[in-house]
């Protein structure tokens, strides 16, 4: 291993480090404009033109707070817990390829930190992690709403998370590899496999509401039941790194569901395009439409948190054991019959 | 149970039907009716830029206010403190000097007049008792400050700005 991929890793890492850490912090902006713009409001416009600078304010504000730690909590693990959910939120980033290889000074550098053939299933590791920072957050506060919610957040993660790998399944019939870049590379031009599974495409989706807890799927911080959850008791920048961590794992879903089935970088005419804008600037030109999708998906996030109030528990637990699962079954074995019927004639 | 009203109706609830425990159509109606709030014109007036237009009976800040030569009309008669309900208005009268005819109508003028902005009620009382037409409550709304004295307008504040010298 030459020392010059080594630089060229860490460059990247450090790149999609810092973005995926702006994509959050202006998430929260971005949430309070939508949220504001659909309900006939201004939102904030105070800090900064637009009120721009609007997450430096709150980012300022969450490290000036005092940090309170409750004295029965079990300390450690109370600090544990929010470091748990913003490295979760994190280390998704790193199988996701954000490119096309490019081409800089004779150099071909695969914009992808790293292709593990299981890229899959390393996404679905990381994503099932993720409870673990809710899960010890409150069980540590010593509270319990905070521990009511843990518990909550755990049963409807494990629930939501059958449906989602059963509609992963399907998608893999599909594609017949699980390294993501392959399955990119698979959706070439407008190829895409949102068109082979439309029904895998929303149960992932709405799997992946129930797994970034967003609303309608939100019963873990459920102010009204809840006070707020498993943050309940936390104060100072660890309340800001679960605020954080939900938006960070937000942006990593969004790209998720990018990359398996709306083909990622892809975009239609792109061979004409990488013709004429050459080596170096089609793969970033490709990272661009990557992204303007991400934020379509964000951006439909936040849409559907100000429009779907939240679901009941019983019809929580209905809907992911009920309907969805059948429901992803269902599609597993009209795809493999279809598949099947393919290959046969 | 005899009903009360003819207004009563009975409302049965049924069982939802297959495309509505789908969820999703019910859904996109949703999400139609907020996107199409997304593009509407917002309500908010952004508020110490931009204000919105009083009604032309708005009672806002109190004004001592000046007669055609400039001198202020008030003359300390004390109506105004008297008919305050809210016992805002405090006010020293004295006696005007030779000199100081350019300043005062009458005789007698106000040396102190002060109103408690917290205790006023904007009722506009101390104006229909004013019978000099010295006093209106014409101004802009009052405006937030931190302490209580800061509360206390006096003369600098509620006087009139002097007529231009021609």
């Amino acid at each position: 291993m030459d020392i010059s991929f080594v630089i060229e890793k860490f460059i990247l890492v450090a790149i999609i480090f810092g973005i995926s850490l702006l994509i959050a912090m202006y998430s929260t902006y971005a949430e309070r404009k939508v949220a504001a713009f659909l309900q006939d409001r201004l939102g904030p416009d105070r800090a900064g033109p637009f009120g721009i600078l609007q997450p430096l304010a709150d980012g300022v504000k969450m490290f000036m707070k005092e940090e309170i730690v409750p004295a029965n909590s079990s300390k450690w693990l109370f600090m544990v817990g929010p470091g748990l959910a913003m490295l979760t939120a994190c280390i998704g980033t790193a199988v996701i390829p954000w490119g096309s290889p490019i081409t800089i000074g004779g150099r071909v550098i695969p914009l992808q930190v790293t292709d593990i053939n299981v890229g899959i299933l390393y996404i679905f590791g990381v994503v099932s992690l993720g409870v673990y920072g809710v899960m010890i957050g409150g069980w540590a506060s010593n509270n319990k709403y905070s521990l009511l919610s843990a518990i909550r957040a755990a049963s409807q993660n494990i629930s939501y998370e059958i449906a989602m790998g059963l509609s992963i399944i399907a998608l893999l019939l599909v594609t017949g590899t699980m390294s993501l870049k392959e399955i990119t590379e698979q959706q070439h031009g407008f190829n895409w496999n949102v068109w082979y599974q439309p029904v895998g495409f929303i149960l992932f989706m709405v799997c992946a509401f129930a797994e970034t807890n967003r609303a309608p799927f939100d019963l873990p911080e459920c102010e009204t039941e809840l006070i707020g959850g498993y943050h309940t008791e936390y104060s100072s920048m660890k309340l800001g790194f679960y605020l954080f961590a939900e938006y960070i794992n937000m942006f990593v879903s969004s790209a998720v569901m990018a990359t398996l089935y709306f083909g990622g970088y892809n975009y239609p005419g792109m061979d004409s395009m990488a013709v004429w804008l050459g080596p170096t600037w089609a793969p970033l030109f490709g990272t661009a439409v990557f992204f303007f999708k991400i934020f379509a998906f964000i951006f439909f996030f936040m849409w559907v948190r100000w429009t779907i109030p939240r679901f009941r528990y019983d019809q929580l637990m209905h809907l992911g054991w009920k309907m969805l699962i059948p429901l992803a079954i269902a599609n597993i074995i009209v795809t493999g019959l279809v598949i099947a019927y393919i290959e046969k004639f | 149970m005899e009903p009360l009203t003819s207004k009563k109706k009975v409302l049965e609830q049924k069982p939802l039907t297959f495309a509505e425990r789908m969820y999703l159509p019910a859904i996109m109606k949703g999400m139609s009716i907020t996107i199409s709030h997304f593009f509407k014109k917002e309500a908010t007036i952004r508020y110490p830029e931009v204000e919105r237009e009083f009604s032309t009976n708005f009672r806002g800040m109190h004004s001592l206010k000046r007669d055609e030569d400039g001198r202020e009309r008030c003359t300390a008669c004390g109506l105004c403190a008297l008919s305050c309900p809210a016992e805002a208005i405090t006010m020293i009268a004295a006696e005007r000097k030779p000199e100081e005819k350019e300043l005062y109508r009458e005789e007698k003028y106000a040396a102190v007049y002060e109103i408690n902005m917290l205790r006023c009620i904007f009722c506009g009382l101390c104006e229909e008792a004013c019978p000099k037409e010295a006093i209106y409550l014409d101004g802009p709304i009052v405006p937030a400050d931190y302490l209580r004295k800061d509360f206390i307008y006096g003369k600098d504040k509620l006087v009139e700005a002097p007529l231009e010298k021609k």
